[in-house]
């Protein structure tokens, strides 16, 4: 039995999402026999740290900072085991641009896209570029924050009069955003743990005939199949997919690809998380259960994979 | 303990009505806004710490020493005689007579809202409101599954002809409003306040239709300037017009204390109400009420309140001035706690408050005030709850960030970004910014050429 220090919180937008999948983490290692304790990520969470002397971190935290390598930076330092992905890893999936050109380069199929910061549209002129861009991807385009991890500051622009306003919108969570081609179809998500894929999670937007971008986000208005019903192969294409970019990025323990299958039969790959929800209604969970493997074994296993990558250098 | 955060455990036992409807990046953003290094101009409080400690001290004294045992035991559901008569003495401060029998002590004027709501309301009934309204009305309603129709304002107010409109249209679908939820004195989150005329239409349009209505008025005696206006429940005298008020404005909203005045036959369920949610409201809390108020003093607390926020309004307006681009416009209110500003609407105040929070400086996004989605461009700043620097780097702040996006949007609309003023210095022509509350249709005449 191991002393845990579960990081959560912190002051990332998706502070919230963090502080329950952080909640139930601990539940879970105390349930396993565990020391917990519980740091909410904040100024002093160095000083925490050395007070409680872990053996281990397990990062519950989401978005900025959690996820984008800085607390895993932190932790190298600071000489603590910690859980999923490493630094390196977390800062390739977490700005969604330079994964998405990892994936080109590497033949991951992922829907066409274009990047700025706003630099280029300040100082270098690329406003006098969107005409060019919006007649490449079609509409609508789907514009994005570049380090965003949850669906907050995502805009979808179904004319050209709408891309100023959705890319105002994306500039106010990062300086980066992306102009990306709309892939119209099956919302999937692939969870890997330890290398091996689990069950696809199918998000379902509910409502009939309207389809509505925002009803994918909002909770309560999507619902979630697991094990996805899909057409002969896709599963399996999926599992590839998201495998090839699960390592293409580095990660590490366990991540979530999200991915797109189209009204043709293709699978896009649009991100992938390094620390996806572990709330009660989050996927990865979901889908471990799905494979037969509950919270507390999940929680288990990441907490152990901690320890395997100081084995295995 | 472990299992009680376990959700699924629980999610099908949960109602209906328990699925509120704010939006979940609303919900996210505002959780992050109480932490210490952000300036909020979010909260709607009361700056308590202008309250007097030795006061305070006297007050709590006073109880232990007379009415030890009584503050400790339980309470008439409708409230003690004694706070009914502090009661009166706050409305008569603003020319209402009342019956101490049409009076029920509650829980904060929050507690009104909810049993006028439980009252009246079956799922899918209509509810008047204001657009905005007061954003914590807005899960109140939403927990009662009413069917909330918002009625536009402009500088006076509601739209009272609207409302007729709106009325005359609900009728021909055969449905009657259960009641008008209004608060007409310096309104939250607008600012604005209801003119004589539209106040007087207004009684006379309930009366006509034998419509309910809730006037909400928290900030009546928080005035800075014109003349007192009578509340719609004065010109009424209590037949139609329900009427909500606090203590929690002019003393503390701590003690949580409010009150309600209703027609008979009304307060009768609304006693039954309150009996089945807390029994009676605290009776520690009504002696305090009853020492304080036997000071003889109140008047002269709410007098310093008035001036220290009046002074903090001005500092708010002022900040706008300098600080905010031309394309803002916001109201400027002659009493109460809030300033609501209007943007341009290519940007999304909700979006912004994430950029904000990077500056740490929080507002209230304008879908708050709203049920239907409306109000995305707009946001409400208090100005009540914070000192005066406070007050101006957050405006400043806020500032910066609208003028960034006002100019990226005209970047990339190719547009001639028009020049904010300039930075750091006031603006050219002190107060031109200074719009009353543009209606819709002013919107629109204005965006057409």
């Amino acid at each position: 039995m191991s002393r845990v220090a579960v990081l959560k919180g912190g002051r990332s937008l998706e502070r919230q999402v963090s502080l329950r999948s952080g909640a139930r983490v601990q539940d879970a290692l105390e349930r396993l026999g565990h020391e917990v304790v519980a740091i909410d990520a904040g100024t002093d969470l160095i000083r925490l740290l050395w007070d409680a002397a872990p053996e281990v971190a397990f990062v519950a935290m989401h978005g900025r900072d959690g996820e984008d390598g800085t607390v895993q930076e932190l932790l190298e330092i600071l000489g603590i085991p910690y859980t999923g992905s490493g630094v390196l890893a977390c800062i390739r999936a977490m700005d969604k641009v330079l994964a998405k050109h990892l994936m080109l380069e590497t033949g991951i199929p992922t829907p066409e896209f274009f990047a700025f910061n706003e630099t280029a549209f300040r100082q270098l002129g690329a406003a006098d570029a969107l005409q060019a861009i919006e007649e490449r991807l079609d509409f609508p385009i789907v514009v994005k924050p570049a380090g965003q991890g949850s669906a907050l500051g995502i805009k979808f622009a179904a004319a050209a009069a709408d891309v100023p306003g959705a890319l105002v919108a994306a500039f106010s969570y990062d300086d980066k955003v992306l102009l990306e081609r709309h892939v119209a179809g099956r919302d999937l998500a692939v969870s890997i743990l330890d290398g091996e894929p689990l069950p696809v999670v199918e998000a379902v937007p509910q409502g009939e005939d309207f389809y509505d971008f925002e009803s994918r986000y909002e909770i309560g208005r999507t619902s979630f199949v697991c094990p996805a019903e899909l057409p002969a192969g896709a599963g399996e294409r999926a599992h590839e997919l998201a495998l090839r970019t699960y390592r293409l990025l580095g990660c590490y323990g366990f991540a979530r690809v999200d991915l797109m299958l189209d009204e043709g039969g293709e699978l896009y790959v649009l991100e992938a998380n390094p620390i996806p929800g572990l709330t009660e209604t989050s996927l990865l969970p979901q889908a471990a259960e799905a494979a037969g493997t509950g919270f507390d074994e999940l929680v288990g296993r990441i907490l152990d994979l901690a320890f395997s990558r100081l084995a295995t250098p | 303990m472990s299992i009680t955060r376990d959700i699924e455990r629980y999610a099908g036992l949960f109602a209906a009505r328990t699925k509120v409807m704010t939006s979940s990046t609303m919900r996210d953003l505002m959780a992050i806004t109480a932490r210490p290094e952000v300036i909020s101009l979010a909260g709607g409080l009361p700056d308590t710490s202008t309250f007097p400690p030795d006061t305070f001290a006297a007050v709590t004294q006073r109880i232990a020493t007379e009415s030890c045992a009584k503050a400790l035991q339980y309470g008439p559901t409708d409230g003690l005689e004694g706070t009914k008569d502090c009661i009166a003495q706050v409305m008569g401060a603003e020319d209402m007579q009342v019956d101490p029998e049409d009076m029920v002590v509650t829980s904060g004027g929050q507690q009104v809202i909810d049993l006028v709501a439980k009252t009246l309301i079956d799922p899918g009934d209509v509810v008047i409101a204001e657009g905005p309204t007061y954003p914590g009305a807005v899960p109140t309603f939403s927990s009662y599954q009413a069917d909330v129709v918002q009625i536009d304002m402009d500088a006076d107010g509601m739209r009272v002809d609207l409302l007729e409109a709106q009325l005359e249209r609900l009728e021909r679908e055969g449905r009657r409003p259960k009641f008008i939820y209004t608060v007409p004195t310096f309104q939250n989150p607008a600012g604005v306040t209801m003119s004589a005329p539209r106040r007087r239409r207004l009684v006379e349009v309930a009366h006509e239709r034998e419509l309910l209505v809730l006037e909400d008025n928290p900030y009546g005696l928080l005035r800075y300037e014109g003349d007192r206006l009578p509340p719609i429940y004065a010109l009424d005298g209590g037949v139609y017009v329900m009427y909500l008020g606090t203590f929690s404005k002019i003393l503390s909203p701590g003690i949580r204390l409010g009150w309600a005045m209703d027609p008979p036959p009304v307060l009768e369920r609304i006693n039954l109400g309150k009996q089945a949610a807390d029994l009676c409201t605290s009776t520690l809390s009504q002696l305090m009420v009853q020492a304080y108020f036997a000071q003889g003093r109140w008047r002269d607390y709410v007098e310093s309140l008035t001036e220290l926020y009046r002074d903090r309004r001005d500092t708010m307006l002022d900040a706008l001035a300098e600080h905010f681009p031309p394309q803002a416009e916001w109201t400027r209110p002659g009493g109460g706690l809030f300033i609501w500003v209007t943007l341009p609407d290519f940007i999304d105040t909700t979006d912004l408050l994430a950029r904000a929070l990077r500056e740490n400086v929080a507002f209230v996004p304008g879908e708050a005030a709203y049920l239907d989605g409306r109000g995305r461009s707009s946001m409400r700043l208090n100005f009540s709850g914070c000192a005066d620097d406070e007050l101006r780097e957050g405006i400043r702040r806020i500032g910066e960030v609208i003028t960034e996006q006002v100019a990226l949007y005209g970047t990339l609309t190719g547009e001639e970004s028009r020049r904010p003023a300039a930075a750091g210095g006031p603006s050219e022509v002190p107060g031109a910014q200074v719009l009353p509350m543009p209606s819709r249709a002013e919107r629109e005449r204005r965006a057409t050429p």
